[in-house]
C-alpha cells in the first residue's frame, strides 16, 4: 500500500491552500478530488473578491484558483484528479475509487476539505427540469459557457443568490425576480445593490408557492409569507419562466469525518453535521484535520487560510516544523482570518438583526427589504458627500471585512483606516482625479465618480459596467435609479476599459443635473 | 448551437474542445467534445433527461457537478451515466432513459 | 434519556397534511406523508427511516434529501433537527457499480 505522509481530501481552496503549506515544509503530500478539474468551486467565482491585500481583495475568484494551482505545482504539490475518496477508515486508511479501480493508501496524517453541498427547499414541481441549484447555473454559465436558462427566478438572498444572479445577467440571461422566504436580504448590501439597480425586483418574505410545467419549468407562483412562514393568500404572484435557481444555503460534506470515527456535533451556526475541532482544523483523531466548509459554511477567503492553518499544523504534527515556528505562523494566519471575520456578516453575528453600523449610522431598511438604499437614506453614509468638479460617492453602507478602495486612490482621496471593516469616507480636501481606480477596485460596485454640475445644466455619473455589449460613446438611454427604476434619459459620454481595470469597464453618462444623486445605472434603449 | 455564450464580459471566450457529432434518441446533436454531456444537451434545449421509475416524472440538470445523480441517462448502452460529469466524445449515442431502461415505459 | 431516544414517548396520532404527496427523496421517490407516516410506525432515527422507506438510499445516498428528511422527523417527534442523529457513513461515500467497488488495483503505483 503507498504511504503518503499527508493526504488531503479536496483540491478546492481549503485542500490547495494545505497542500502548499505542508509541501513547503518538506511533507510527502497528494491531493485526490473527484473532479475532472481542480480549484472546486473557485473558477465559478467571476466576482472580485472582499477582503484585504493579503485576502486577495479585488482579485476574481478564478485567477486566486489560476494562482493556487500555480502555487500548489512550485511545492510541488500532487494533485490525483478523477480520484474520488470513498472511504476513510482507522489507521489512516484512505480508499480511492479511480478509474475502474479501488485504491488503497496510508497516510501519517490527513487534511478533509470535501467542502459542502447545497441545501434544498421542496415545493411541487421541484423536481421538474428547469428547477435547478444556484450552483448548477454557476458550472453552467462559467464552466462550460452555456446559458442556465433564459428567464430565471432566484430563490435566496444570501451572497450565493445575489452573486449568481448578477452573473445570469452578465450573461444574458433575465432574472425576473429574486425572492427570500425572509424578511431581510440575507447577503451583502452591495451584492444586493448591483443587482436591484440593474431593474431586478426583490420579493422578501415571499417563497415559491409551484413551480409549473408538464415535462419542464414554465412558470412559477409566489406568494407573500407570514413570520411562521405561512402563505398569505391573495398575495400570489405569477412569473413566466424557464428555470428556477435555489439558493438556500450550504451544508457541510462532513460524512468522511463521521466514519473515520471523529466527534461530531450538530451546529447551526457552522451549517450542520460538522467535526468537532480546534481553531487549527485538529478534529478529535490525532493527525486528521480539517479546512474550509466542512468545518463550518463560510467564504473561499476564509478557507483559504484555513487551509494553510491545517497545512501548518499537519507538519508540525509530523514533526516538519517546530512548535514554536509553527505558532508564529498561525498568528499570522490568525490575524488574517480574524480580520475576514469581522463587521456585520461575521460568523459570530449569524442571525442577528443589526440596526447600526458600528459608526452608529442607522442600516438602511430599505436595502434589506428591497435591495437598494433609497434614495433619501443614501446621504447619511460618510462615503456620499458632495463637492465641485468630479468626485467619488462611496454607496458602501454596511460593516464588511473590505478595504481596497483606500489603497485604490492614488491621491488618497479614500480612507478606511485601520479597522477594515469601517465603512470607507472621502477624505476633506483631497483632489480627485477622475482616474476611476476606486470604481474599478470595489468589490462590491458600490463606488461612482459624479460630477454633480458640470456648468450646462447637466451632470456626469461614472458607474462600474460589466456587461456586453459595451454601449458606444454617444449611445442615448435611460439612466435607472437605485430600485433599478427609470429615473431620466442618459447619454454614453465614455466607456473606459484598462487592464488595472481588469474588465471591470467604466461607462460615464451624462444626465440632467437633478439626477446625479440617483442615476445609478444604465439601460441601453 | 444556441444557448452558447460567445463572449463573456469578464471570462472572454471560452476555450473549446472541438465540434462533435453524438446522438440523442437517435436525433443527431452537435457539442464541443470533452464537454459534460449535459451542457452539449442544454445547450441543444434538450431539458428532460430520464423519466422516474416509479412515477414517471421527467427529471434533468440539478446540481450539475454529479452529486444529485439525477441529469442520468443511458450512455453507448449504459444506464444511469451522470450526464453533468461525463464529457462527451464524438459519436457518443445518448439516449433517455425510463427507469433504468432505454425502452419508453409502455414497451417495457 | 434524551426525548429522541424515550420511545414510550406519545407523539399522538398521525395526521394527514395537505403537503403529504410532497416528493422528499429525489432518487427513490418517497413523499412527505411516507416519511412522517414511517415516523408513526416506529421509525424515530434516519437510519430506521432509510431502511423502512429507502429514503436517502438510491443512486445519490441522500446527497439531497437528507436535510430535508431530517427535518420531517424532527418535526414529527417535537424535537430539534439538531438532535436528529444523522444516518451512518459507510463506504462507499459515492455511487459506484459493485464490479469497480470489487475491482481492487492489483500493485501498487
Amino acid at each position: 500500500m503507498k504511504r503518503y505522509d499527508l493526504i488531503i481530501v479536496g483540491a478546492g481552496p481549503s485542500g490547495l491552500s494545505a497542500a502548499i503549506e505542508a509541501a513547503k515544509r518538506g511533507l510527502n503530500v497528494v491531493v485526490f478530488d473527484e473532479n475532472e478539474k481542480p480549484g472546486g468551486q473557485l473558477f465559478k467565482q467571476i466576482h472580485k473578491f472582499f477582503g484585504s491585500k493579503e485576502h486577495r481583495a479585488k482579485v476574481r475568484g478564478f485567477v486566486i484558483g489560476k494562482q493556487l494551482l500555480d502555487e500548489a505545482a512550485e511545492a510541488g504539490v500532487s494533485v490525483v484528479l478523477n480520484a474520488t475518496v470513498i472511504g476513510l477508515y482507522q489507521d489512516k486508511e484512505v480508499v480511492v475509487k479511480m478509474g475502474e479501480e479501488i485504491k488503497h493508501y496510508k497516510a501519517d496524517a490527513v487534511v478533509i476539505a470535501t467542502g459542502a453541498a447545497e441545501n434544498m427547499v421542496t415545493f411541487p414541481g421541484w423536481t421538474l427540469p428547469g428547477v435547478i441549484g444556484a450552483g448548477a447555473a454557476q458550472t453552467l454559465m462559467n464552466l462550460h459557457g452555456v446559458l442556465p436558462g433564459k428567464r430565471v427566478l432566484m430563490l435566496g438572498s444570501g451572497n450565493v443568490g445575489l452573486v449568481v444572479s448578477f452573473q445570469l445577467l452578465q450573461c444574458g440571461c433575465e432574472v425576473v425576480a429574486l425572492v427570500d422566504a425572509a424578511p431581510r436580504v440575507g447577503g451583502y448590501g452591495v451584492h444586493a445593490a448591483k443587482v436591484a439597480r440593474t431593474g431586478v425586483p426583490f420579493y422578501l418574505s415571499h417563497t415559491i408557492v409551484e413551480a409549473e410545467g408538464d415535462d419542464c419549468v414554465k412558470g412559477v407562483t409566489i406568494a407573500q409569507v407570514d413570520e411562521k412562514f405561512d402563505f398569505i393568500p391573495g398575495t400570489e404572484k405569477h412569473f413566466d419562466v424557464d428555470t428556477i435557481c435555489l439558493a438556500v444555503g450550504l451544508s457541510p460534506m462532513s460524512q468522511l469525518l463521521k466514519m473515520a470515527g471523529a466527534q461530531m456535533e450538530d451546529n447551526p451556526k457552522r451549517g450542520g453535521q460538522v467535526p468537532i475541532c480546534d481553531e487549527y482544523g485538529r478534529t478529535s483523531i490525532p493527525g486528521v484535520f480539517v479546512a474550509g466548509d466542512v468545518s463550518g459554511i463560510e467564504e473561499a477567503s476564509s478557507a483559504m487560510i484555513e487551509g494553510r492553518m491545517a497545512g501548518v499544523v499537519a507538519a508540525e504534527y509530523l514533526g516538519y516544523t517546530d512548535e514554536e515556528a509553527m505558532q508564529s505562523e498561525l498568528e499570522e494566519l490568525n490575524k488574517a482570518l480574524d480580520g475576514l471575520r469581522q463587521g456585520m456578516f461575521a460568523p459570530k453575528n449569524r442571525g442577528k438583526a443589526i440596526e447600526k453600523t458600528e459608526e452608529g449610522i442607522d442600516i438602511s431598511q430599505n436595502l434589506l427589504k428591497n435591495g437598494y438604499v433609497a434614495d433619501d437614506e443614501i446621504e447619511r453614509f460618510p462615503g456620499v458627500t458632495h463637492k465641485k468638479g468630479v468626485h467619488p460617492v462611496i454607496e458602501c453602507t454596511q460593516n464588511i471585512p473590505c478595504n481596497p478602495c483606500q489603497d485604490a486612490c492614488p491621491k488618497k482621496c479614500i480612507s478606511i483606516g485601520n479597522n477594515i471593516t469601517s465603512l470607507p469616507i472621502v477624505v476633506d480636501n483631497s483632489e480627485c482625479i477622475n482616474c476611476g481606480m476606486c470604481v474599478a477596485s470595489c468589490s462590491g460596485q458600490a463606488i461612482f465618480l459624479v460630477d454633480e454640475d458640470c456648468g450646462d445644466g447637466t451632470a456626469t455619473v461614472t458607474l462600474p459596467y460589466e456587461f456586453l455589449p459595451l454601449p458606444a460613446e454617444g449611445t442615448k438611454g435611460i439612466a435607472l435609479g437605485r430600485s433599478g427604476k427609470e429615473v431620466c434619459e442618459a447619454t454614453v459620454v465614455s466607456v473606459k476599459s484598462a487592464k488595472a481595470f481588469d474588465k471591470t469597464n467604466l461607462l460615464t453618462m451624462r444626465v440632467p443635473k437633478e439626477y446625479a444623486m440617483t442615476a445609478r445605472f444604465f439601460k441601453v434603449m | 448551437m444556441a444557448d452558447r455564450i460567445d463572449e463573456h464580459p469578464i471570462l472572454g471566450a471560452l476555450e473549446k474542445g472541438q465540434t462533435v457529432k453524438f446522438t440523442f434518441d437517435g436525433k443527431e446533436i452537435e457539442g464541443y467534445e470533452g464537454e459534460p454531456i449535459a451542457a452539449a444537451l442544454k445547450a441543444a434545449d434538450v431539458m428532460v433527461h430520464r423519466y422516474t421509475q416509479k412515477e414517471h416524472k421527467p427529471r434533468g440538470i440539478f446540481c450539475a457537478i454529479g452529486r444529485c445523480t439525477d441529469c442520468v441517462m443511458i450512455v453507448d448502452g449504459v444506464p444511469n451515466v451522470r450526464t453533468c460529469i461525463t464529457p462527451l466524445k464524438a459519436g457518443m449515442v445518448v439516449k433517455t432513459q425510463y427507469g433504468v431502461s432505454a425502452e419508453p415505459f409502455d414497451k417495457q | 434519556m434524551n426525548s429522541v431516544n424515550d420511545r414510550s414517548r406519545d407523539i399522538g396520532p398521525f395526521v394527514p397534511a395537505p403537503d403529504d404527496d410532497m416528493l422528499i427523496c429525489r432518487c427513490e421517490e418517497i413523499t412527505k406523508g411516507e416519511i412522517r407516516q414511517a415516523v408513526h410506525d416506529g421509525m424515530w432515527t434516519i437510519t430506521e427511516i432509510r431502511r423502512y422507506l429507502r429514503a436517502g438510499m438510491g443512486l445519490c445516498q441522500g446527497q439531497t434529501c437528507s436535510r430535508l428528511v431530517k427535518g420531517i422527523v424532527a418535526k414529527e417527534l417535537g424535537v430539534s433537527p439538531a438532535e436528529i442523529e444523522p444516518a451512518t457513513s459507510r463506504v462507499p461515500m459515492r455511487p459506484i457499480e459493485m464490479r469497480i467497488f470489487a475491482n481492487e488495483a492489483k500493485e501498487d503505483d
